[in-house]
């Protein structure tokens, strides 16, 4: 027996209603009645997945022995750099995640020129060897040089500072070790290529005594004094290293700011057409496949099966508005997912109403069926239901330690959306079952449970 | 009452003949695993109308580039879909560089899939590990869930033989569509695999919970009765779920909803279907058998009819 029966109707309107708001809305804003501040803004536009708007898919995997324990910080630290590579870019919406211990999954949606991204992801950062004569920036700093990639004079900062000429880049290193010249005292030795090595044995000759700071990107790393000339073409870097800031420092002049270098293992291009198809045609499957399936509903279970369709619709806003809350982002596995999930809510349905009939054949009355029915199918819908997010969450973990994005969406929907059908089966059906019950106290059984 | 069961090794020669035929055309031809699983480079190119070049033409572009094991396939929309080994995307842009000069007309990308090899085996034995993490998984929960019931233990195994049994006949599914249809097993494939055996504990559980509902309301009853009555009360059910709901809208799916989905969809479709029937078919019966320790009568009757 429901009790509480208002208090039932006015959560289920409180929920749709909330539903549909995010349902049409872009944004979410609540403002302050009294002084019109914004309290709260939430982002609820919808995301399309590469398949559906077409777009590019890279994944990055750390360019280390396979054996190689990779520190997950520094992973961390390199997809925010790779993030912040692209976001540079004027790519929107651009997704990268760190999938597993070892690989970063970028997703570019609706892009078409990928070469641009995929050398920005790949590029080194620009080290530069900066004289700043006697001036000792401090670490972290950012300078002007007067370096150009293009070769065009740089303009001078509008705000009057000065520039500092850049004496080469880290295109001349050759390469670079950590090294230990005494116990605990760690260095790191480099070698230069033959322009390199003359530059440097011009400018250090004339500069000993002087500073000579090392940019990644414009941002001070190091600012070591030329103690001796340098002509060999190879040098060290001295100063307070322990073993790790030396190596970490090897690995940015190495690689650029990257702290673990990246190759590109895999790479999908989707192009727009296949995208806009693919989501066309498979709405139009989805609708057809509901219309067909909300038919039978209404022809075999009669006045429950009208309950069932309704209680499905307000299933699909509530888990369309979760959706869009927590940003998952739609793809056409996720449309999958999101469809056997309504197979998993009319299963539930669908058990409920088979177990009422068969009370109704054993001779109780109708409120009474009805609560048995809930009763008797709760055990089995509990259950079974379980056991498919459990397997949802495998193929979840599956899905994020490769990037298999695919997967994850598809495991995602699916998960969350038995767990919504949970809700609306055992509340909103119910409900509205017993609604319709007391409204229209139904006489004939046979015309109107279809028994 | 019908009576189910009594026909039980029927069923189980019904079951060899579904999965048999697909697995001797799997032995034989090797797994059609995509380059999701193997490493390689999927380039899916459509030409302006009149300016396609020869596949031969096409070879050769490859060839120069240093990769000589590209295979061309037309798809019915006309594009141009060419296969082989891993690409770099220098490489990629080398040759759709050429394939442009030659047809002397834009070329428009409509899919690039490019895999390295050791993230594809990588991929396969984790798929593997999520396989067998899920059945250890489906074990466990269903001998906590039924813990009350006599034998617990037992109805995980049967619902895992079952599982395995669904796993056979997706696998032999794949196997018949990978000669006739041109399948390949890719991560798509894998989902709809792991979803078949999400959905096949599903429906054993549905099954074995009105078995442990009965067990209580009819403790005098002969278990294969049991067994029967359960499944005869829950085949209302299974027919609706999964017949008029679940293949309805997977069915809507293959038939409307696009070439990418289109075997993902059918081999749901035939996965779940083979998820109700095992529960049924396969998954109680073996209950019965187990209760009966039939095995132990196999060899004599066997020995009465020599």
């Amino acid at each position: 027996m429901i009790r509480n029966l208002t208090n039932r109707i006015i959560l289920i309107v409180v929920v749709v209603a909330l539903a549909l708001w995010i349902d049409f809305s872009r944004e979410i804003t609540i403002l302050n009645p009294v002084t019109d501040d914004t309290l709260f803004t939430q982002d609820v536009a919808p995301r399309l997945g590469l398949d559906l708007q077409g777009g590019l898919q890279v994944l990055l995997e750390a360019d280390l022995p396979a054996d190689a324990q990779i520190d997950p910080a520094l992973m961390d630290i390199a997809r925010e750099i790779v993030q912040q590579r692209t976001d540079a870019l004027g790519v929107n919406e651009n997704v990268i995640q760190v999938a597993g211990d070892r690989r970063i999954v970028g997703e570019f949606p609706g892009l078409e020129d990928t070469e641009a991204v995929l050398a920005t992801i790949q590029q080194t950062g620009l080290l530069e060897f900066v004289d700043t004569g006697d001036f000792n920036p401090e670490e972290g700093s950012i300078l002007a040089t007067d370096y150009s990639p293009t070769g065009d004079p740089v303009e001078p900062p509008a705000d009057g500072s000065t520039v500092y000429h850049t004496i080469m880049t880290g295109a001349e290193l050759e390469s670079v070790v950590v090294s230990q010249a005494a116990l605990g005292a760690y260095g790191i030795d480099f070698v230069l290529k033959t322009d390199g090595s003359r530059i440097f044995a011009e400018h250090t000759s004339a500069n000993t005594g002087k500073i000579l700071t090392i940019l990644l990107d414009k941002q001070v790393i190091s600012a070591p004094v030329i103690n001796d000339a340098i002509t060999g073409g190879t040098g060290t870097i001295s100063g307070n290293f322990t073993y790790e800031s030396s190596n970490a420092f090897a690995i940015q002049l190495r690689y650029g700011s990257l702290p673990v270098p990246l190759k590109i293992v895999e790479t999908r291009i989707i192009g727009p057409t296949l995208g806009a198809d693919s989501l066309n045609k498979s709405l139009v499957a989805g609708l057809i496949g509901m219309t067909i399936v909300a038919l039978f509903m209404i022809i075999y279970y009669r006045m429950p099966g009208i309950v069932a369709v309704l209680s499905i619709l307000i299933y699909a806003i509530v888990a369309f508005a979760v959706f869009k809350w927590f940003h998952f982002t739609l793809t056409l596995a996720g449309i999958a997912g999101f469809l056997l999930s309504t197979g998993a809510a009319l299963d539930a349905n669908i058990l409920i109403f088979e177990r009422m009939k068969e009370e109704l054949r054993n001779g109780r009355n109708i409120m009474q069926a009805v609560d048995q029915g809930w009763a008797r199918a709760w055990p089995s819908i509990r259950d079974s239901n379980l056991s498919a997010i459990l397997t949802s969450l495998i193929l979840f973990w599956f899905g994020s330690t490769f990037g298999a994005t695919i997967v994850k969406g598809f495991s995602l929907t699916l998960a969350v959306g038995v767990g919504i059908s949970l809700f609306t089966a055992i509340y909103v059906t119910h409900t509205l079952l017993v609604i319709f019950l007391r409204s229209f106290k139904p006489k004939n059984l046979e015309r109107w449970f279809g028994i | 009452m019908i009576d189910i069961l009594s026909k039980r090794y029927y069923y189980f020669v019904f079951s060899l003949l579904v999965i048999l035929p697909g697995l001797i055309l799997l032995s034989t031809n090797g797994l059609p695993l995509s380059i999701d699983f193997t490493g390689g480079s999927l380039f899916e190119v459509q030409f302006e109308a009149g300016k396609t070049i020869e596949t031969g033409d096409i070879l050769s572009i490859y060839e120069d580039a240093g990769i000589d094991d590209a295979q061309i396939t037309t798809t019915e929309t006309g594009s141009l879909i060419i296969r082989s080994s891993f690409l770099t995307n220098e490489v990629r842009d080398e040759i759709l560089t050429t394939l442009t000069e030659t047809s002397g007309a834009e070329v428009s990308v409509i899919r690039f899939d490019s895999v390295g090899p050791s993230i594809g085996k990588q991929v396969a034995s984790r798929a593997a590990l999520a396989v067998g993490v899920a059945a250890l998984g489906v074990i466990i929960y269903i001998t906590l869930a039924f813990r009350k019931v006599e034998n617990a233990f037992r109805y995980g195994v049967c619902a895992v033989i079952a599982m395995i049994h669904d796993v056979a006949v997706v696998f032999s599914v794949a196997g018949i569509g990978a000669v006739f249809f041109d399948w390949q097993m890719d991560a798509l494939f894998l989902t709809a695999l792991l979803t078949v055996i999400g959905f096949s504990v599903q429906d054993k559980v549905v099954v074995f919970d009105r078995i442990r509902e009965n067990a209580n309301l009819l403790r005098r009853l002969e278990y294969e009765k049991l067994v029967n009555h359960s499944i005869v009360q829950t085949l209302q059910r299974s027919i609706n779920t999964q017949l008029m709901t679940v293949e309805f809208l997977l069915l809507a799916l293959a038939l409307f909803g696009g070439v990418t989905l289109q075997e993902f969809a059918v081999i749901l479709l035939v996965g779940l279907l083979s998820g109700t029937y095992s529960s049924i078919f396969v998954a109680a019966p073996i209950l019965v058998l187990w209760e009966k320790r039939e095995w132990t009568t196999w060899f004599k009757r066997k020995e009465a009819t020599a």
